[in-house]
């Protein structure tokens, strides 16, 4: 016994590397395994303030393209305005409409660090539990998709970002809704792939790209992007689709968090 | 808690600042990304004890991962890259004693060293930086590529710190 201690003792400069070592391993691990993760990381009090001062002073010189795109985002909700369509049937009339139930509202967040350089990019906001967000929940952009939150603390949530190699949203082609995933390869912050699109289906370079609505994250029709190129590599069931994003990941300002109102109800019923 | 550890202190406290809120908001094409903070354990003093050396760069590790979410990959890679300062020190350097505290710094060892031994320090970091992110060696191609230009930048910037630093004050009599 006593030898093993002196053997310790003489090479301890070795062992304390390597518990060292399975530490970090252990928080890599844990940190990477969807959802358990730890305290330390950036939505905790002291990186999340730091965070929010910084913000608070660096926000001022993105005004110009922060306000571009929210006049595109007030644009696009302008052309959904009940008021552009023309009432060609005038038997129908609505009185306390219950056939349209309000499934998805949005909370309003600024982000306070994003990072688009990393294989795996996260996204904290300053919103959080107290301000209705959980865990799971989706988060869009002005111009689309953005990720899904992973962890709240009462002021602060830490998002996935869609550049995350954990990622896979579930997407379809808006002309003929046909459904594949979207995940990040990773090097290119502007260009996503889209998977399991079989060879039949009809392609065309610039088909626009959205979420499918299946997922419970986000609402169907949130905007992707476009279809940038395509090939059916050899032996490959599946077309190989390199989509480019609507959104620029690296002056993103503000966010909506998705809340879906109905989604105990739709698990319940889907885990029964 | 006499001046010298005060120094140790304000200096981390100034790297680790310098690394969270500037150097992680740069974004060279996407692909490059400088680290500053591994300075603080290349200017521990020659004399560091073991344990010390291994827990202050287990620490710093951590403080960097918690603000940038990637708990535990910034510890590992530090604290790999203090496990082999002794051997590369040892390796590069022919004089191997040091009057106590004396820091690796420019006046103390010249440019040369100094250059060498952050470059390998830091493409022993970034390297394993890297691939810990990637976490497969199957891109391996661009992981060595990113380390390769992003230890470029890295030096680069270390370099420069140096200049800023100035130079080691002998105000103790030895």
């Amino acid at each position: 016994m006593r030898n093993l201690f002196n053997f310790i003792t003489r090479h301890y400069f070795f062992f304390l590397f390597a518990l060292l070592q399975v530490i970090s391993v252990m928080l890599i691990v844990q940190n990477n395994t969807y959802h358990r993760s730890f305290f330390i990381n950036s939505s905790n009090l002291i990186a999340g303030n730091i965070y929010n001062i910084r913000e608070n002073i660096t926000q001022y010189f993105s005004l110009k393209a922060v306000n571009e795109q929210l006049l595109e985002e007030n644009t696009r909700l302008r052309n959904q305005l009940p008021g552009n369509y023309l009432k060609t049937d005038q038997n129908i009339f609505t009185f306390r409409d219950t056939l349209h139930l309000r499934q998805f509202r949005y909370i309003n967040a600024r982000i306070i660090n994003n990072s688009v350089r990393n294989r795996n990019n996260h996204i904290t906001i300053d919103k959080g539990r107290l301000h209705g967000i959980q865990p799971d929940m989706g988060v869009i952009g002005p111009m689309g998709v953005v990720g899904i939150v992973k962890d709240v603390s009462p002021n602060f949530s830490s998002i996935i970002s869609l550049l995350h190699s954990d990622m896979q949203i579930s997407a379809k082609i808006e002309k003929n809704n046909h459904l594949g995933t979207i995940i990040w390869e990773g090097f290119d912050h502007r260009k996503v792939s889209m998977l399991y699109i079989p060879p039949h289906v009809q392609l065309e370079r610039g088909d626009t790209i959205i979420t499918s609505g299946f997922s419970q994250l986000f609402p169907e029709g949130i905007p992707i992007g476009v279809i940038d190129e395509f090939e059916i590599r050899r032996g490959d069931n599946f077309y190989t689709i390199s989509v480019e994003l609507f959104m620029d990941f690296n002056n993103l300002q503000f966010v909506q968090v998705v809340q879906h109102i109905f989604r105990e109800e739709l698990e319940e019923v889907e885990n029964r | 808690m006499d001046f010298k550890e005060i120094r140790h202190i304000a200096r981390f406290l100034i790297i680790i600042g310098i690394q969270v809120l500037i150097l992680n908001q740069i974004r060279f094409s996407g692909f490059i990304t400088p680290y500053l903070y591994p300075l603080f354990i290349l200017l521990l003093p020659f004399n560091t004890k073991g344990y010390t050396l291994l827990l202050t760069a287990f620490f710093t590790g951590l403080v960097v991962d918690m603000f940038s979410d990637s708990l535990g990959m910034h510890a590992s890679a530090t604290v790999l890259m203090a496990f082999l300062r002794p051997w590369v020190i040892g390796s590069i350097t022919i004089k191997t004693e040091f009057e106590p505290d004396v820091e690796p710094r420019l006046n103390v060892m010249g440019a040369g060293w100094v250059f060498i031994y952050t470059l390998i320090m830091i493409f022993i970091h970034h390297l394993s930086l890297f691939l810990l992110e990637i976490f497969r060696f199957s891109g391996f191609g661009e992981t060595l590529l990113r380390t390769i230009l992003s230890t470029a930048f890295s030096v680069l910037i270390i370099m420069i710190a140096h200049l800023l630093l100035g130079s080691q004050k002998r105000t103790r009599a030895l």
